[in-house]
């Protein structure tokens, strides 16, 4: 599905071939499916409205109306029928239920990037609540929206709270001025906390193992801490160097390939095809030589947010590889045996890599950079793919799809999906 | 003493005067010789010469007697006056004496001649001494020099050293200081946030009143219709009971994840422990077998039974599976012993190798060069011998294959030796043509042969068989099986052979034969038979019984 502007398409995965067209009041800022697949949502915030379609009737309808409530955000509940609406300034969160027509308010949400965060199997919901200067979780169960737990999380200022993959324990963070992460359990008992170190800048992003046996720690300071679930004590902890001396590990580095471009060949004017080829040129990947010295980018020291730490962390579904991005070196993705417990591959790109995504099926990462190519690695190898499109394609996002067969790149105004052959076994 | 005689001393011209200063001399020379060493050998034989000149003239010949005489007699010499007289010179004496003054005088010399060489060892010694004594004094001084440089240098550091410690500390004390300010800012900090969070949190609440009372008819959720659940059931009120529900759900699915845990960790916790009551059984495995060494194993011998009887404790123990703190504290307590005398034992090991290595190697390298060389001379020696065999054969090949040079001898000897293939050749052919003849003549002699005993056979199985006729018509009367008989097969009448046989003599063998023969009469049978007898009969012509034996076996041999 996507949307343009105010109307909804809806196409078909494979073929690419409209399915259902539907047109929204206003222009459409946020876009969600239904976790059974049978509706969508449109949320536009301008308007305070959600229109909610559904794909088995296209004649149903439902629209819900915040109206002076104002909607900052919007998204599903893991049973598909229910909609939670976050108001203007986070006043409340509204439940909407699509199958009583009932609504239930959650009082005092916080303002804070991952407020909500549902169970992998959809039966509990935490929400992150301040009051009164302090931060508070509390569990919901999601069949019947009841509050089953309620507790104060000890954090100066809540910036993030996730599910472990097993629905048993929540990780709430700190804000960046302080490194702290808590680890409590299903019943809100406090399991353990973890600070590594004090006053500097903190936490920058976290990623559960799909086994929900790691938790890895993404902080400023350039470095990513695994801690296990055992003990919850801090099992390694990777650095990310600016220099990478380790003989073992291997750097691809994106090279651009000059276009083959016959000087005699040039007509006037010239062919469309030769027109792209020359703008786009072809690059591909070459192992360079230890040592390697990356790119390194000191930030500005005096801004808020810099663009330093570990800003990007994902595991690989099979639980073998992590995928870190240092944002003091933009340019590299470092992959990390998670079995050996250490670096076994850095991909250093040409621009600054934009984002990156893991195969839901196997050890493969996707990766873009800004521009039209589409990277790809897997522990066989790595390659460069020109996305065959005449003018500039800036791939800004990619996402796979669930069977791991094909994904979707987007740019500003377009999307393209990429489809990858499976090996004939 | 014997016959004296006058010596005639030799009158040396020489003056009285010097006498005096040269006895003196005499006198001071004798008894103390230390002091002109140097210069008495070789002087004195001269000075001899002219003491006699100086000494003794023909005036004071008695007087320098006597006084030689109270000289060697203080000397401890005997007189050389004779005894009866006082004048009378005793010449043995006199020898005797001179003999022994120039014994004396050579001990001395010798004596003398020691001592110089002492004097010189001595003072070679002490120059060397003296040497060594100033280079110990300049290495002295030197390392006193060293000292003081080195303590100025260890001050220097000492001094260094006591800076940095002074700068660490202020680093430090900033680094607290800063830390404070920090912390205090940051302090400062929380206090305005929640101040500013709290004036937030005032006007949201202002504003959410507002957004209540309005009571916003927009609020509102359009529907078309409602959509049923996902799960397919009813909504359900909110109550205790779901609450409880809730909590027990939640419980359980907590519950259930830690069972899961725990029973990987169990399961993790068994495979180790297998693994290391393995290792531990390996470890066991290994140290035994070196028992043969009574040097390393004397500690050993009494802990293998304690640790045998470990292993025997824990291998019940683990048995029932039990995790307690004893069980696990003795296995991991067991295997770090065990691992610790392998560790040692290895160790030892190791060190003998080593050893053993250096040791042999050295000595085979001897050995095996003292070896390594007498073989390669005798390897040369046999390449030599091969060499020379080599080209002594070489020359007489040459010499063979030179000679024929002269055509009529070369193919005189070519013929030669190809005239003796050729006898021998033909001596074969002879041989072989001669016995095909025989061969063929046995065989015609074996045809014939045949045809006869074709011929007497016929003959002789008519004769059987109207003996047997005889019989059976004799016997008809008494049972009727006989007829049956008479038609069976050839098996039957073998067996009929074989009671017949028994009990029947050659000749009602012969009957028998007769009788099968026709019963089984088949050409091919026959001509086994002929065959047969072919060749038994070449062998045995004039032996007529054997033939129906031999006819017999072999038709038993057939039948069977």
């Amino acid at each position: 599905a996507s949307c343009v502007q105010y109307r909804l398409v809806v196409r078909d995965a494979n073929t690419l071939q409209i399915l259902q067209l539907y047109t929204c009041l206003d222009q459409i800022q946020y876009m969600e499916w239904s976790s059974d697949s049978l509706f969508i949502l449109c949320a536009m915030y301008k308007r305070g409205i959600v229109q909610v379609w559904s794909l088995e009737q296209p004649d149903w309808h439902c629209k819900i109306d915040e109206g002076s409530a104002g909607l900052v955000a919007s998204c599903w509940s893991p049973d598909g029928r229910h909609i939670l609406n976050t108001t203007e300034f986070h006043l409340r969160i509204t439940v909407w239920s699509l199958c009583t027509k009932s609504v239930s308010y959650i009082k005092y949400p916080k303002a804070c990037q991952q407020g909500i965060a549902f169970t992998k199997d959809g039966r509990y919901m935490a929400v992150a609540e301040r009051r009164d200067c302090k931060d508070f979780i509390s569990i919901f169960v999601c069949s019947d929206w009841q509050l089953l737990r309620h507790f104060d999380a000890e954090t100066q200022d809540l910036f993030g709270i996730e599910w472990a993959p097993n629905g048993c324990v929540l990780a709430a963070w700190d804000t960046c001025l302080e490194y702290k992460i808590l680890l409590y359990s299903l019943d809100g008992r406090l399991l353990s906390t973890y600070q590594a170190y004090e006053w500097s800048l903190g936490i920058k992003s976290i990623s559960w193992s799909p086994s929900s046996q790691f938790l890895a720690i993404g902080s400023y300071d350039e470095k990513v801490r695994i801690l296990n679930h055992v003990t919850w004590k801090k099992i390694t902890e990777f650095e990310h160097p600016a220099t990478i001396v380790n003989t073992r590990t291997i750097v691809y580095k994106e090279v651009e390939k000059s276009p083959s471009a016959e000087t005699e060949r040039l007509s006037f004017p010239p062919t469309r095809a030769l027109a792209s080829s020359l703008f786009s040129t072809q690059s591909k990947y070459d192992i360079s030589q230890m040592p390697v010295s990356l790119q390194y980018v000191k930030p500005v020291a005096d801004r808020a947010n810099p663009k330093m730490g570990i800003g990007m962390l994902a595991f690989s579904a099979d639980n073998c590889f992590l995928a870190t991005k240092n944002d003091n070196i933009p340019n590299a993705v470092w992959i990390w045996d998670i079995q050996k417990l250490k670096l076994v591959v850095v991909l250093e790109q040409l621009c600054a890599i934009q984002s990156f995504q893991w195969d839901p099926r196997q050890p493969r990462l996707a990766l873009c950079t800004g521009n039209s190519k589409v990277y790809l690695w897997s522990p066989a190898g790595c390659v460069s793919v020109q996305v065959p499109v005449e003018g500039d394609f800036q791939i800004v996002s990619l996402s796979w799809h669930s069977s791991g067969d094909s994904m979707v790149l987007r740019s500003k105004d377009n999307f393209c999906v990429c489809y990858l052959e499976r090996e004939e076994v | 003493m014997g016959d004296w005689k006058t010596i005639t001393v030799p009158v040396l011209s020489s003056d009285s005067k010097t006498t005096s200063p040269y006895t003196s001399e005499k006198r001071i020379s004798l008894p103390s010789m230390n002091s002109q060493v140097l210069r008495l050998p070789l002087p004195s034989s001269r000075s001899m010469h002219s003491f006699f000149s100086v000494f003794c003239t023909e005036e004071n010949i008695e007087q320098s007697v006597s006084y030689l005489n109270r000289e060697l007699t203080t000397l401890g010499f005997p007189s050389i006056y004779a005894e009866s007289k006082g004048k009378e010179l005793n010449l043995i004496s006199i020898i005797n004496c001179m003999n022994e003054l120039l014994a004396l005088q050579h001990k001395n010399l010798r004596a003398q001649e020691e001592v110089e060489m002492q004097h010189l060892k001595l003072g070679s010694d002490m120059d060397h001494l003296q040497n060594c004594y100033a280079k110990l004094k300049e290495q002295l001084e030197l390392s006193k020099r060293e000292i003081v440089g080195l303590q100025e240098r260890d001050r220097q550091l000492q001094s260094k050293n006591r800076n940095l410690h002074q700068l660490l500390k202020n680093e430090k004390d900033e680094v607290q200081k800063l830390q404070n300010i920090i912390s205090s800012r940051a302090t400062q900090y929380n206090h305005d946030m929640k101040r500013k969070e709290r004036e937030y949190n005032k006007l949201k609440e202002r504003l959410h009143q507002l957004v209540m009372n309005k009571k916003d008819k927009k609020i509102a959720m359009e529907v078309l219709n409602y959509v049923g659940r996902a799960d397919g059931k009813r909504g359900a009120w909110r109550t205790d009971k779901t609450e409880a529900r809730n909590e027990e759900e939640m419980y359980k699915v907590l519950l259930s994840d830690y069972e899961q845990r725990q029973k990987q960790l169990l399961m993790e916790n068994a495979e180790l422990k297998k693994v290391l009551q393995q290792m531990k059984k390996e470890i066991i495995s290994l140290l035994p077998p070196q028992k043969q060494k009574p040097k390393e194993r004397s500690e050993d011998g009494p802990v293998l039974s304690d640790l045998e009887e470990d292993l025997g404790e824990l291998s019940k123990e683990n048995m029932w599976e039990l995790s307690c703190e004893t069980v696990r504290e003795q296995l991991t307590n067991s295997i770090r012993k065990q691992w610790r005398m392998l560790k040692n034992h290895v160790e030892k090991l190791d060190n003998q190798v080593s050893r053993v290595y250096s040791g042999p190697l050295n000595e085979k390298d001897v050995i095996s060069r003292e070896d390594h060389e007498l073989e390669t001379e005798k390897l040369e020696l046999e390449i030599q011998q091969c060499k020379e065999m080599i080209k002594t054969q070489q020359q007489l090949l040459q010499q063979q294959l030179m000679s024929p040079c002269d055509d009529d001898t070369a193919l005189l000897l070519q013929d030669c030796y190809l005239l003796e293939e050729r006898e021998r050749l033909q001596e074969e052919w002879r041989l072989f043509q001669e016995q095909k003849k025989n061969f063929e003549k046995e065989r015609s002699s074996f045809t014939e042969a045949a045809i006869r005993l074709g011929l007497e056979r016929k003959a002789f199985e008519e004769d059987r068989g109207a003996w047997l006729k005889q019989q059976f018509l004799s016997m008809s009367t008494d049972c009727k099986n006989s007829e049956n008989m008479t038609t069976s097969s050839a098996f039957l009448g073998s067996s009929d052979q074989d009671t017949w046989l028994v009990k029947s003599t050659s000749q009602q063998r012969k009957a028998h034969c007769m009788l099968s023969g026709p019963v089984s009469a088949e050409p091919c049978q026959n001509s086994q038979y002929i065959t047969h007898n072919s060749f038994s009969v070449a062998s045995k012509k004039p032996s007529g019984d054997s033939k129906p034996n031999q006819w017999v076996e072999s038709d038993k041999e057939e039948t069977e």
